[in-house]
């Protein structure tokens, strides 16, 4: 297996870091650059800790005139720039370079405007996802997309990945919830892009931003949706003697009309790594969970968990465990939220994200089994069964190369079963690096030459990020 | 005399393409040929006409595939059947406008028509997972998938959404769908004027009960809605969607919050279906007539303060989606366009599209929005990565 290319730095920025680093430091306050080694070290990868790069320095601008600036510069001098949110990516996103600089927008962290009327709040890019819901909390809002990183992670990082989550069967994904963005552009022009009027005019270039991993422009600041918080929410357990009949019982209460907020999967040692760390309660004699949370007043509730708890008996469910108090909810969710965390306690593992059409769930399970047995490890799986996202987690040694190598390998070959049964790459964590090599397995060249092409409109240069999301090879020339 | 093309495949799309590209002849894109926007104006034009039918349709997982040439009504009529629909109520203009033609699912998504729940669930943008085009260097590109999340690449189905055929033809789209709910019901409260409306929509936003559809209709539009049948006074319409059981708890609930508002009424599931449907379709301003029809998207606290300043200045009806934030606008003589834009910039931004008019006003009006220098830049550059030679039309 080999290594994962980054593109080879160039030399002509290289050669010049030191003038380079002087005029950043002209560019910005003090203290919002980074350029001394041992303290560029903590900026060297993302979640994907496979692969680290020591980026040439790292600008930490506190306003978008300064954002601006900085690409100005880079854009005259053909710098690559890399942005970063927190550095919680799962697939290499933030990952910089050694002839990069780094954008972080750590210091931009405000909420600017909180606009209940029109359900809107106006947040600086690196405001965390959790810090907007919190801000509006005690007003009885909430801010829906809710990655697992939602402690940490920015709605700038959101915006470039297009981030989704557990909740997102119901309310839809960062790009369903984003109205507007001010977005500096590769040459430091700065524009808008939507608003609270729903629907800007022209081509939905919002849309389009939103996914981009930092490859079309700067994302400073993003104008969400704020929604009104429900009246009570409800997570309930339930254990099957089989991933089969826990796909075809997902697969029947969709079909029956019934949305829930979420419908979470895991399988027996999802289960197994996720009780020994957050003691939630998860029955410990099934081979697959299902968390199906409904939500409205206590009625309400009742009525869909009575038609919910009617298809799993269908199905032959063997434990049905309803949450009987906030704190038991929250358990059970916390249970599933630190899975990745969890897991990481007990081996190294790379998370893999393709996407499948329901119907193909059971199959790509026992697909995924198969491709990682035969590669000697383990795995553990823990999705969103309700939009067909899954995430299995492969366990390796990190200190044994082979092992690791043995773990890429494993996952390339499960993403290429989830693209074979109709569906994709990556469902919310995105290209990066991680997947940009198996990019030509999902699309035909015209396909790729296509995105390149509108990506070039933005970038001609190719200095944003410019080493994820497309297969090095092939690239429109400059 | 313009050639009307309509290939049989997405092949013989992409040869006519190529010729048409070689002859440097342009070409005008047509769904379903029910908008004025979408008139040849000498264009030869490539319709989608005969790219016909549902190509994949899993009820189970809630997604369609169709190309783009289907007709609207043959897929509603297929999601009827499994209690499925479209989350975002695609209107049809054709009684406002005054247009013929058929609707097609092509057309849904390149004009991004998106009715009343828009505002809570979506626009048709946001429910279109996939499509298959041909771009105008007669190159067959597919981008998205039928998953219901994916983040693989740049998402140009997006672009594709809402791009009015200035960029590619869309020969196949997927989309999601949602189960039609088992109930619905209308709370109406009578008597509001716009500011009133308005404060009492956004109430209604705030609360807990799911309100799917939020609009006013000021007294003057108010007769010419569900027959007459609503009481007497303006009417502001909440709808409420979901089990039956639900739907009649949230209309208690809803219903007291706005007593404090005005009168309280309310409409059942057929009643509901139809004045949704008529407000979807700008039913008010179906009046046979080519007074200038504008639909002005702003943010829902703004609607009503920039009708008001309107009213001080020419002669204006209108009335209110979204809770507030889409206005439609009949104007009664000049389109006033510059008057408009204008008061929608100072009230915060947003946009207005022109969509009926005399033929001169249309001619002599910039219909789309205007944007900024550095948009319309960029836009121009993507158009050229679509469209290098220019064959499909900017803008209008």
């Amino acid at each position: 297996m080999e290594q994962i290319g980054f593109l080879p730095p160039r030399a002509a920025v290289l050669s010049r870091r030191r003038e380079i680093v002087a005029d950043l430091a002209d560019l910005l306050p003090e203290g919002c650059l980074v350029h001394e080694p041992r303290e560029l070290v903590p900026f060297e990868t993302d979640a994907f800790v496979s692969y680290r790069r020591v980026p040439l320095a790292v600008a930490l601008p506190e306003t978008t005139a300064q954002v601006a600036a900085v690409m100005k510069y880079c854009h005259r001098y053909a710098i690559p720039v890399v942005p970063r949110g927190a550095g919680t990516s799962l697939s290499g996103g933030a990952i910089p370079q050694e002839d990069a600089v780094v954008l972080g927008l750590s210091k931009m962290s405000r909420i600017l405007d909180v606009d209940y009327a029109n359900r809107s709040a106006t947040v600086q890019a690196g405001v965390t996802n959790l810090a907007i819901s919190d801000a509006v909390s005690a007003d009885g809002y909430f801010y829906a997309p809710d990655p697992s990183s939602q402690l940490a992670c920015t709605i700038g990082g959101n915006i470039g990945m297009n981030s989704g989550g557990a909740h997102c069967l119901k309310y839809g994904v960062t790009t369903n919830n984003l109205l507007g963005v001010k977005l500096v552009l590769v040459d430091g022009t700065v524009v808008e892009l939507g608003g609270k009027a729903l629907d800007a005019p022209g081509l939905d270039l919002l849309g389009l931003v939103c996914g981009s991993e930092g490859q079309l422009g700067i994302v400073t600041e993003a104008t969400v949706r704020l929604i009104a918080k429900p009246e009570g929410a409800r997570p309930v357990l339930f254990g099957f003697d089989s991933s089969e009949e826990a796909g075809a019982c997902v697969a029947d209460i969709i079909a029956a009309g019934i949305i829930p907020v979420a419908i979470e999967f895991m399988d027996r040692p999802a289960i197994t790594i996720c009780e020994a760390f957050a003691g939630a309660g998860y029955p410990s004699d099934v081979e697959a969970l299902l968390i199906v949370e409904v939500e409205g007043s206590e009625a309400e509730m009742d009525d869909m968990l009575h038609a919910i708890i009617d298809i799993a008996r269908r199905h032959g469910v063997k434990v049905v465990k309803e949450s009987q108090s906030a704190t038991q909810a929250a358990l059970i969710w916390k249970g599933r939220k630190s899975a990745f965390g969890a897991t990481g306690r007990i081996a190294d593992y790379i998370c893999m994200d393709g996407t499948v059409p329901l119907s193909q769930l059971p199959n790509v399970l026992r697909g995924t089994a198969e491709i990682v047995e035969r590669h000697g490890l383990r795995v553990a799986n823990v999705f969103h069964a309700g939009d067909g996202n899954m995430h299995p987690l492969i366990l390796f040694n990190a200190n044994d190369p082979e092992d690791a190598a043995r773990a890429e390998e494993a996952g390339n070959e499960i993403l290429k079963l989830c693209v074979d049964a109709g569906g994709c790459l990556t469902g919310e964590h995105g290209v990066g690096i991680e997947k940009r090599d198996l990019m030509r397995h999902q699309y035909a060249e015209a396909d790729l030459a296509q995105q390149m092409a509108v990506r070039a409109a933005f970038d001609p240069q190719w200095i944003l990020n410019p080493s994820k999301v497309f297969p090095l090879e092939g690239r429109p020339a400059a | 005399m313009s050639v009307i093309h309509d290939p049989l495949s997405e092949d013989a799309a992409a040869r006519i393409v190529l010729s048409a590209a070689a002859a440097g002849s342009p070409l005008q894109i047509r769904g379903g040929g029910t908008r004025t926007l979408a008139q040849a104006g000498g264009r030869d034009i490539l319709s989608s006409a005969n790219l016909s039918g549902i190509v994949a349709y899993n009820p189970a997982e809630m997604t369609m595939t169709a190309k783009a040439g289907t007709p609207l009504e043959d897929i509603t009529a297929a999601l009827a059947r499994h209690r499925q629909m479209l989350a975002f109520e695609p209107l049809d203009l054709r009684p406002a406008l005054g247009t013929g033609g058929i609707p097609t699912i092509g057309g849904v998504f390149a004009t991004n028509a998106s009715g009343p729940r828009r505002f809570v669930a979506g626009a048709a943008r946001d429910s279109l997972l996939g499509v298959r085009f041909v771009n105008g260097a007669g190159g067959i590109v597919k981008a998205g998938g039928r998953v219901m999340k994916n983040v693989t690449g740049l998402d140009l189905s997006k672009l594709l959404a809402g791009s009015r055929g200035t960029l590619a033809f869309l020969t196949e789209v997927t989309f999601r769908l949602l189960p039609v709910p088992e109930d619905a019901a209308t709370i109406v409260v009578s008597g509001l004027n716009d500011a009133e409306a308005a404060a009492a929509m956004a109430t209604a936003m705030s609360m807990t009960v799911e309100v799917s559809g939020a609009a006013h209709l000021p007294e003057s539009v108010r007769g010419r809605i569900l027959g007459g049948r609503l009481p007497d006074g303006a009417a502001t319409v909440l709808r409420l969607e979901g089990l039956a059981a639900s739907v009649s708890a949230r209309a208690g609930k809803l219903s007291s919050v706005m007593a404090p508002f005005g009168a309280v009424s309310m409409l059942d599931a057929g009643a509901t279906a139809q004045l949704w449907r008529e407000i979807r379709d700008v039913q008010p301003y179906a009046d046979g007539t080519a007074r200038p029809l504008w639909r002005v998207s702003v943010a829902p606290t703004v609607g009503h303060q920039l009708v008001a300043a309107l009213r001080l200045e020419t002669g204006v009806d209108a009335y209110y989606d979204w809770q507030g934030g889409l206005v439609w606008l009949r104007m009664e003589a000049d389109p006033e366009a510059e008057l408009v834009r204008r008061y929608i910039k100072a009230l915060g931004g947003g946009h207005a599209t022109l969509l009926r008019a005399s033929a001169a006003a249309m001619a002599a009006t910039p219909v789309l929005q205007p944007q900024a220098e550095a948009i319309e830049a960029l836009t121009a550059r993507i158009k050229e990565k679509f469209d290098p030679a220019g064959l499909f039309p900017a803008g209008r």
